[in-house]
Order: structure tokens, then sequence, then C-alpha cells
């Protein structure tokens, strides 16, 4: 039976790959949105920022940095997925992965949000699930909360475009 | 639709309220009734695909979203706030390197309770970067005299 990998070695890997997918993206910069992993499972995080509200009266998150943010951790959820089969399964080289030589992102084709609570003004965070991934046509479910994981306060759906399997 | 029209004043001042439209430099260009301009010049910050330079999917998604509400303030009815209940985006095509993107919205139907709203998002390029429809609250004054606040 083969060794199992030393950990460090494992997580280096995955963290590398997670970097570059997140790294090169100066919209999520801006917004201030990181990604957690868990094994393969992400959690993107939105810290709150005042540049990020929508309703100063409440003071309640904008729906459009909301709207941001699922679609920010559907596509990258959705991308991860990918990276991960390549990545693990030896066809890609984690190593020689940086924001400028990732394989192609896919594109949202539509989004649909639904706004289920205010967005308060504190830090927010969501995970994504993709309930279907063709070989051109994705579907991600993505879930967003804040103080209480059972009560979220936005949820969306898209389909997303999938890149050419050779890029 | 003059500078000193009450709704263009109602929705600037909407827009200016709101952090993140600001954030995102968005600036009311026309306003009529239930249906508002707004533009969002072209920034390196909002960039979602580096290689190519095209604006955050995100970005767009909050200038509709804004646009929309606008919109729903400025409707005769006068809400006094409002709130986005849904909003679906289709994403046409990538929008173009350098060029501002102009969202206008519409409230196409309002009940006591519910605005329904329309949006366009374009670039001066052939066709729409994005289209939404979305669904808002109608928060009403008790008196009914119009209000200039919420998201």
């Amino acid at each position: 039976m083969k060794r199992p990998e030393p950990v460090q070695v494992v997580k280096e890997r995955r963290d590398r790959a997670l970097a570059a997918l997140v790294g090169g993206i100066p919209y999520v910069r801006t917004v201030g949105i990181a990604f957690e992993r868990r094994g393969d499972e992400l959690t993107a995080l939105l810290p709150f920022r005042e540049e990020n509200v929508g309703n100063p009266v409440l003071p309640a998150l904008h729906g459009g940095v909301t709207a941001a943010f699922l679609e920010t951790a559907a596509l990258i959820g959705l991308a991860w997925a990918a990276l991960w089969d390549g990545v693990e399964g030896g066809r890609i080289d984690a190593a020689s992965l940086t924001p400028d030589r990732l394989p192609p992102m896919p594109k949202t084709i539509d989004l649909t949000i639904d706004y289920l609570r205010v967005g308060l003004p504190r830090d927010a965070y969501a995970r994504a699930r993709v309930t279907r991934s063709g070989r051109r046509y994705a579907s991600v479910f993505v879930e967003a909360w804040q103080d209480n994981r059972a009560r979220p306060f936005a949820q969306a759906t898209g389909h997303f475009l999938m890149p050419p399997p050779d890029g | 639709m003059e500078e000193d029209d009450p709704r263009m004043r109602t929705a600037r001042q909407f827009i200016d309220a709101i952090p993140h439209a600001s954030a995102l430099g968005m600036t009311v260009r026309a306003v009529g009734t239930g249906r508002v301009v707004v533009d969002m010049p072209w920034d390196e910050r909002l960039i979602g695909d580096p290689a190519r330079g095209v604006i955050h999917g995100g970005a767009v998604s909050a200038l509709m979203d804004t646009t929309g509400g606008a919109a729903v303030i400025s409707h005769d009815e006068a809400p006094l706030a409002t709130a986005t209940l849904g909003l679906r985006i289709d994403y046409m095509r990538a929008a173009r390197p350098g060029e501002a993107i102009r969202a206008e919205a519409e409230v196409y139907h309002m009940t006591r309770h519910v605005a329904f709203v329309r949006a366009t998002a374009t670039d001066g390029g052939e066709g729409p970067v994005a289209t939404a429809t979305g669904t808002f609250t109608v928060e009403r004054a008790p008196g009914g005299t119009r209000g200039s606040r919420g998201s």
C-alpha cells in the first residue's frame, strides 16, 4: 500500500491552489471577501466594512454586496471543485499555480437571489453546493448567514457556463 | 428631466446615502416616475477577470440592485423606503474593459406592498451586458409623504 503523503505537503498544495484561485480577482479584494478551507469544503467570509452598507439608517448590508458575495461564493466554489479534482488527481501541479496561470473560470449565466432577512452590520459567511456539474453547464446553490447558521439572510441559485476542458 | 426635479433630488439622496453606491462611484443620470438611470464608472478595483479587464458580475449586481431600489423610491406613490426581496440577473456578455456601465431600471407594476422592477445594464457596446428583474418591498409612510431613504 502507498504511504500517505505528509500532512504539510497536502495542506500546502491545497492552500496554494486556493490562494491562486482567489488572489487574482481585484473585485474580491475590493469587497473584502476571503475563503477558509476545511478539506475540500470552502466557507466564504465577508468581514463587515462601512463601505458595504446599503441602508445607513438601520444600518444594513447593501443588497448588491450580498448579491456579489453569493455570486463570488458560488463561482469560487464551482471553480474550486474543478481545481480540487485536477490538483488532487495529479493533472494540475499546484506548485505551478499562480493567479495568472489558472485554468479558465466558469462564467455566470444567471443568478437568482432571495433576500430572506436584513443583512446586519457584522461579518457574513456563505457556503456553496454544486447541485449539478455537467460538461458545459453547472448549477450551484449558495446560502449566506451571519450569527446563526440555521437562519440564512440570503440564498441564491445560479447557472454557470463551464470552460472548455482543454482550456 | 430638470436638476431641480424633486424626483431627481430623491433619487440622488437615495444613492448618495448608500455607502456602497458611493464606493462604486454610482451617479444618477436621469429620473422619471418609477424610472432611473445610474452610471457606474469602470474601475480597476471592480475587475473580476484580470486577463481581460472585465468588471466582476457582483459589481454589476450591486448596480442593478441600487438602480432598482432608486426606481422604487422615485415612483409617484412615493414609498418611504424599500428593500430587495428577490433579484434575478441574466449575464448576456462581458462588459467592455474601460467602459462605464449604465443601468436603467423601471417599476413596471406596483402593489400596496410590492414593487416589480425590470433593469438593463449597457456599456455602449452591442446589446445589453445584463438584464435583471426584481421584487422590492414598498414601505409606505402612514400619512403618504415622500421619503428618501432605504435600500
